[in-house]
């Protein structure tokens, strides 16, 4: 049995008189110490997937089906205090951008040994040790000294490290990062990522990676996991959906890599845009922007099939012909 | 060190916003009536009234005059009241304790009540206790305080009997200040007065409080403090509470600068012996050098307050970048 097991998992937002849904079905699981990525453009439902694990969907957000399995509990029916509990202990969460993520009036030691507090029973010392010994881990520089720092005299990416830290706390056996570089330098990026990495591998802990950036898939994860419109399009391990991607989309996103082009051509992207929420089209919901796309696939919702773990919802892949990448390997 | 810097400027801004309202004040004093009509009688001639005018300074040049209001008023002189016969600055020095403890008994019920309030309003937006106090507040501002305060007299004093009307009862001697905070009977004739005032801030405060908090609770910091499992008590009142505390601290101060300044309205209906009460009379007698002290007080209750305010701010958020500084 995986550590995570999420099984069709739906996630609704009523608005009014309308119900938008942001996921239809969704089914992913994670192993221990596992590393898995979720790509896709904005909107297609990866942030919301990784959020309504912990429940923390923003309002009026809700999961309306399906079942999120972990450590012999339901994380979709848990009571609120049985959730705290699980929230920054057992699954702890790192955020998109560290110049929001930390409390602009509270020390980064308030910050840091609150959450010890809130999860074990132990002394404000022993909780203020571990907190320096976390530091020292994410590699911050005289961690005694920073304790007593408000966020806003660390950079950027001292920021990113502080949140890292306090991620590791608890030792989770999940973290999830919510596009942990996207809003650091880009010298800064490739740094975290690293650190994000070996920590992850060091402690076996298993890392759910949504991000948009290809690069950072291929070099981080071990699984991936593309979205589109609310569904998981295709899955596999990382190496055989980059190498020989099998939906049309996932071939588009890697299409559009800067480095999938020569330089001075004109850049690949994927014709027309993702469907807004309410106005997802019938079929395969990738159908108008297809090129392959023919009169079957406007029929029904294609299944997620394949072999070798290596699955796509894509009724053509026969047809579609073999990938061929400009470079062997994407890299950064 | 780069606090008393900042403490030191924001003081020398302090003095030169004074500087501007003892102008004001003496330009008002320099144009409106004639000091020697309320002096001296019809009886006088005007060869004399001349020869006094001399004498008095009224025939110097502008800046001089005001030159030496300005040595006087530095030294604590705002010339003489007609009517009491007194220093200006001492007449409404002995009536400043009465509208202090009226506004300190204000802001306690503001924020005995205000906080809370704002607080549970923010967090649950949609309870129907919550909508009741949103609703109660829009009534509260718009009902103005002398309407207030004439019902609650009606209610608690004419009809229920249960609290008195007008005045401040008995006082006591605290280190010369004439305080009703030490006798009951000064303690609940400050009752009325002080919910009266405290009626039309309070709404201003709660939906201050609850809009502030319901912003902040939106932010990313606060979404990370639930995930990091923290209990709702602590993501409330310690993440969310105090980030709201800035603003409101902000405005808070200003408003009780205003509700010190301005409570004539409650003053006059409750007979309250307090300066808003003695500004109203000395209008009506035309006690010009009584009108431009209490202006020039009022202005430096103002100043003080704004002040103050600033200096906590930047004790309290420590993201202010004080000037000069390399914090």
């Amino acid at each position: 049995m995986a550590l995570l097991t999420v099984r069709n998992l739906e996630v609704e937002f009523p608005l009014g008189r309308k119900t938008l849904q942001a996921l239809y079905g969704v089914d992913f699981s994670l192993e221990k110490g596992e590393r898995l990525g979720i790509v896709g453009e904005s909107g297609t439902g990866k942030s919301v997937a990784a959020f309504s694990i912990l429940n923390l969907l923003s309002k009026p957000g809700r999961i309306s089906r399906g079942e999120i399995l972990f450590e012999g509990s339901d994380l979709a029916t848990l009571n609120d205090d049985a959730m705290r509990d699980i929230r920054g202990n057992r699954i702890s969460m790192i955020f998109q951008d560290p110049m929001m993520t930390l409390n602009p009036v509270l020390t980064i030691g308030t910050q840091m040994i609150e959450c010890l507090k809130a999860h074990r029973n132990i002394s404000r010392e022993a909780a203020r040790e571990i907190a320096i010994s976390k530091l020292k881990e994410v590699m911050i520089p005289s961690p005694e000294n920073r304790m007593d720092s408000y966020p806003h005299e660390l950079s950027g990416g001292m920021r990113q490290r502080v949140v890292i830290a306090i991620a590791l706390l608890t030792d989770p056996s999940i973290i999830i990062a919510d596009e942990p570089t996207t809003a650091l330098d880009v010298t800064i990026q490739a740094e975290i990522m690293v650190l994000m990495l070996e920590l992850c591998k060091n402690n076996s802990v298993g890392l759910i990676l949504i991000t948009h950036d290809l690069a950072v898939v291929s070099q981080v994860t071990e699984r991936v996991m593309v979205m589109y419109a609310g569904r998981v399009v295709e899955e596999g391990p990382t190496r055989d959906v980059i190498q020989n991607p099998q939906h049309p989309y996932t071939r588009g996103l890697i299409k559009a890599l800067p480095q999938e082009n020569r330089p001075g051509s004109r850049l690949n992207q994927i014709r027309g845009s993702m469907p807004a929420l309410d106005a997802i089209p019938a079929g395969c919901a990738f159908n108008p922007r297809c090129d392959y796309a023919d009169g079957e696939c406007l029929k029904a919702i294609p299944p997620l099939l394949g072999k070798k773990g290596h699955k796509a919802t894509c009724l053509h892949t026969d047809r579609i012909p073999p990938f061929e990448s400009a470079r062997q390997e994407v890299s950064t | 060190m780069d606090y008393l810097y900042f403490a030191v400027r924001r003081v020398l801004q302090a003095v030169l916003v004074m500087f501007v309202i003892s102008l004001i004040g003496f330009s008002i004093q320099d144009n409106l009536g004639d000091p020697l009509r309320e002096l001296v009688g019809q009886s006088v001639s005007e060869t004399e009234r001349q020869a006094m005018r001399d004498r008095m300074g009224l025939n110097d040049p502008f800046l001089v005059q005001y030159g030496r209001f300005l040595g006087n008023a530095v030294q604590g002189d705002l010339g003489n009241s007609y009517f009491f016969k007194k220093p200006a600055l001492e007449v409404i020095a002995a009536k400043f304790p009465a509208t202090l403890e009226l506004v300190i008994g204000a802001t306690l019920i503001i924020i005995t009540f205000a906080i809370p309030l704002g607080v549970y309003c923010a967090i649950r937006p949609k309870s129907w206790f919550a909508k009741f106090i949103m609703g109660f507040s829009i009534v509260g501002i718009s009902v103005p305080v002398f309407l207030t305060a004439i019902f609650s007299i009606y209610i608690f004093s004419v009809e229920l009997g249960w609290m008195p009307s007008f005045g401040r009862g008995e006082t006591s001697d605290l280190l010369g200040w004439q305080s009703g905070f030490l006798t009951l009977d000064g303690l609940v004739h400050l009752i009325l007065p002080s919910i009266s005032l405290a009626s039309i801030m309070m709404p201003l405060f709660i939906r201050l409080i609850r809009s502030e908090m319901m912003e902040i609770l939106q932010m990313d910091y606060i979404r990370f403090a639930w995930a990091k499992g923290l209990y709702p008590k602590r993501v409330w009142f310690l993440h969310a509470f105090k980030n709201t505390l800035l603003p409101v601290i902000t405005v808070g101060g200003v408003q009780i600068g205003t509700m010190l300044a301005y409570t004539i309205l409650t003053e006059s209906v409750f007979q309250w012996p307090g300066m808003g009460f003695l500004f109203l009379e000395a209008v009506n007698r035309v006690d010009t050098p009584l009108i431009i002290a209490y202006i020039i007080v009022v202005g430096l209750i103002f100043v003080v307050t704004n002040t103050i305010v600033d200096l906590v701010y930047t004790w309290v958020n420590p993201t202010v970048k004080l000037v000069g500084g390399t914090s």
